[in-house]
Parts: C-alpha cells; sequence; structure tokens
C-alpha cells in the first residue's frame, strides 16, 4: 500500500490510563494514544477487541473528552447486558491495558466554537457523551457562545457527568442545563420529570438568547425521534438539527 | 493484536460466518441511522426525478412509479456500524427497469442518489445496474416505514449500507465519481464491506 493510499485514521494501540466509574451503568476509560491525533468535539472512535483465535469485535465510541483537554481521549461506556463489547470493558478491561483503536470519525455531529450559535443539545442517557464533548470545547475555549443542553435520563443517579454539568450551569456564563428524570421527582427547581416534549423544548429554548442556530440530537433511536420531532413542533428547522442515533 | 481477556464467544457459527463481512457482527433487529430529523413524505406528494447532470430526464408520480415491473430481492445488509442483517426481504424497482422505463441506457459511469432530507451518496453505474440495485417500495411485503426511509430508499445491498439512501426522490447521472453526504465527511468513496472499506482511505 502506497503512503498516499494510507488510511487517515489507521488502527492504534493506545493505553487505559485510568478507569472512573460515572454511573452505575457507565464508566469512563481513558487512552493515551500511541499515535494522537487532532479531532472535533462530536466525533467518535472505532474500538476493536481481537480473541486468541483472532476473533474480532468493534464497536464505535463517541469522545467525551474536549479537543484541547490534553494527550488522552475519554470514552464514557454504557454497559449494555447483551452486549458484546460494553462488558469486556466493564468487567474485564483494566489500566494498563492496551486496546486498538481508530479515529477520529464522523465528519457531521461536530462542533466547534467557530461553528457559532446559539446551541441546543439534546441527549438521552449515554447520547449526552458526543454532545459534553461539545459543553467541554465551549468551556476550555472559553467561548461565549450560549449553549442549552436538554438531559434525560430515568433516575437522578444515571446523570453522567452530573457534578461537572451543574457546576458549568451555576456559573451563568451562557450554558444552561436542563435536566429530566422520566422515572423520577425533579431534585432541581428548573428541571423536569416528563420525557422530553415540545413544551419543554420551547422553554429551554427560551433561556437562549436568540433562537438556536444549530440542534445536536443523540441517544438511543426511539428518543431521537421523539426529540427530534419535538424540536421540530416547537418551531426549529428540520434542517439545522443534527441526529445521532444507536440501537434498535 | 490479541485483547488481553478477551474471547470469541460470540463468534458465529461457521455456517454462517461465511455470509458475515470481517468487522461485523450479527444483528436480529433493524436499527435505525440517520443524519437528521425523518421526513414524513406522503406518497400524494412524492415523485422520482431520473436526471443527466442538471437535466431531467424523465419524473413519475407515485402512481406511475407503481407501474413499472416489481421485483423481490432478499438479500444480507451490512452497515458500516458493524452490524448485518441477514435475509432481508424488499420489493421495488430495478434500476434497469427504471432506465429502460426511460428509454436510456446509463450516459456516464457514476450517479448520486438524492433524498428528500437533502442526502446524497455516489455509486457508480455498475454496481447500480445488472440486477444488482432497486428503489425500494415494501419491505417484508409492507410499505416501507418512515424510519427505515419510505416511501422508497434506494437498495444496493452489496455495498455499505449508508449507500442505501432513505427518502429517494431521483438519481442523477454525473460525468465524475462524486463524494455524496457522508463520503464528503469522512467515508470511503465506494464502501464494499467484503474489503471494509468503511473510511476515507481504506485500501
Amino acid at each position: 500500500m502506497s503512503e498516499a493510499s494510507a488510511p487517515l485514521s489507521p488502527w492504534q494501540t493506545a493505553r487505559i490510563t485510568r478507569i472512573e466509574k460515572r454511573t452505575p451503568r457507565v464508566t469512563s476509560f481513558f487512552f493515551a494514544l500511541s499515535r494522537p491525533f487532532a479531532y472535533r468535539a462530536g466525533q467518535h472512535v472505532d474500538v476493536r477487541l481481537t480473541a486468541p483465535d483472532g476473533y474480532q469485535a468493534r464497536r464505535s465510541y463517541s469522545i467525551a473528552s474536549a479537543p484541547e483537554s490534553g494527550a488522552a481521549i475519554e470514552l464514557a461506556i454504557e454497559k449494555l447486558d447483551d452486549g458484546e463489547v460494553s462488558p469486556f470493558f466493564h468487567e474485564v478491561a483494566a489500566v494498563g491495558d492496551e486496546i486498538e483503536l481508530r479515529g477520529p470519525l464522523g465528519g457531521h455531529f461536530v462542533w466547534s466554537d467557530s461553528d457559532g450559535g446559539p446551541l441546543l443539545l439534546v441527549g438521552g442517557g449515554s447520547g449526552v457523551v458526543p454532545l459534553m464533548a461539545m459543553v467541554r470545547h465551549r468551556t476550555l475555549r472559553k467561548s461565549a457562545v450560549p449553549v442549552a443542553l436538554m438531559f434525560s435520563v430515568r433516575v437522578w443517579d444515571e446523570v453522567i457527568f452530573r457534578d461537572e454539568l451543574i457546576s458549568l450551569d451555576d456559573r451563568r456564563d451562557g450554558f444552561d442545563l436542563v435536566l429530566t428524570l422520566t422515572r423520577e421527582a425533579a431534585q432541581r427547581p428548573s428541571d423536569y420529570s416528563r420525557r422530553i416534549d415540545t413544551a419543554m423544548v420551547m422553554q429551554a429554548q427560551a433561556r437562549l438568547p436568540q433562537p438556536p442556530a444549530l440542534a445536536f440530537v443523540c441517544g438511543a433511536n426511539a428518543f431521537v425521534s421523539a426529540a427530534a420531532q419535538a424540536l421540530i413542533d416547537a418551531g426549529i428547522s428540520a434542517d439545522i438539527i443534527r441526529t445521532e442515533r444507536y440501537g434498535v | 493484536m490479541v485483547t488481553r481477556g478477551f474471547s470469541s464467544g460470540r463468534k458465529p457459527p461457521t455456517e454462517t460466518d461465511t455470509r458475515i463481512p470481517p468487522g461485523q457482527y450479527l444483528e436480529q433487529g433493524f436499527p435505525v441511522l440517520s443524519a437528521g430529523p425523518t421526513p414524513r413524505v406522503r406518497t400524494e406528494d412524492w415523485s422520482f426525478t431520473l436526471k443527466h447532470g442538471p437535466r431531467p430526464i424523465k419524473k413519475w408520480n407515485w402512481a406511475e412509479f407503481n407501474q413499472l415491473p416489481l421485483t423481490k430481492m432478499t438479500r444480507d445488509i451490512h452497515c458500516v456500524t458493524a452490524w448485518t442483517k441477514f435475509d432481508t426481504a424488499w420489493q421495488g424497482v430495478l434500476v434497469d427497469d427504471i432506465l429502460a422505463d426511460a428509454g436510456i441506457e446509463a450516459p456516464t459511469g457514476f450517479l448520486l442518489a438524492h433524498g428528500y432530507d437533502g442526502y446524497t451518496t455516489n455509486v457508480p453505474a455498475k454496481d447500480l445496474t445488472t440486477g444488482k440495485a432497486m428503489v425500494a417500495l415494501l419491505y417484508e411485503g409492507k410499505p416501507i416505514t418512515a424510519d427505515h426511509g419510505g416511501p422508497a430508499r434506494l437498495l444496493v445491498p452489496h455495498l455499505y449500507f449508508w449507500k442505501s439512501a432513505k427518502w429517494l426522490n431521483g438519481l442523477q447521472f454525473t460525468e465524475r465519481d462524486e463524494p455524496g453526504f457522508w463520503e464528503l465527511r469522512g467515508y470511503h468513496i465506494y464502501g464494499d464491506p467484503w474489503r471494509e472499506q468503511r473510511y476515507s482511505g481504506d485500501p
């Protein structure tokens, strides 16, 4: 294979440097890359596991860390009981292990502060991960772009990055966090306890100084379908809504 | 590189693993992926336009398009996000039959498929003709749901499934191989799952 046709994102080895439990079902794994790459908030990597007999399993995981946060990348991986790769990470992977990955991948569900805003981010469960990279990117860039993050989870203990998000919300610097718990009472006065609907989107939108210029919606397929429809019904043009879906 | 502690517990049985391209796993469900919200296109508003460059060759409405010969195609499909689904059963109009109805043979070697959502994807003409691809109208005997690209989607089962454009409203012959939506955003220009052509620059 000639140099010119080499893959833009070749497989590389990355070492797990830190493991941090985020919620009962989501754990963050920090990887030191052997070939560090520049990436944009919202991009993902493909991870590949290889068994002794050569069998391989691969899955895509969004990067949770901001591009400017240093050489290590953070993947926040939700454990799926019927999964093949996520149980490996949750039950087997340890600090020091070497894992194959390639990236950065995906050029659509991405945002940089130079893209402007205001921005409406809508995440369901672990769908918040690529949105977290955008929020962290905004913070580290000291960007003034107004951002509202609507984050839907079942219960308070499943709010991934909860302390960090609440402390960013408390800064009152143009980032607004709207939590909604679908199976528990709201814990903060400004939060909700129901599924995301049109009225909630309109209220979240009203926290932005102008209507959003871009909206990103990420989560399980049923969540994204319902949330994207709620955005459209709230008057947001389908042309500015980008989605990323997973699951059946 | 062998991953410490990872075993091949999910390795497919040998009678099926020859049907699973490298890096793919077998999925029983039918996952939904799209870059934006799901367009709701009513069949009374639907139309399909065949173009050569900017020039329309022929346009069909839903009733006219449904008069074209219907062909059954049952194929394994392969999504770049690594799932493979066996024996998906479609019915639709072969691209060959669309060209025949328009009274033309492929005037160039390349096409762009267009969707109602503004999505585009490029496929060489030889991959759409000679019975290899269709505009699908039915999935498992029923109208294709909006989530899965209905009323009509392209079906090019031998390439990664992002090539099978949802909410299809046209095919356009182009003089050159013009990258489409995902091909401009880091995905492979051709997308052969058996050669694992997922991303730009993959051999």
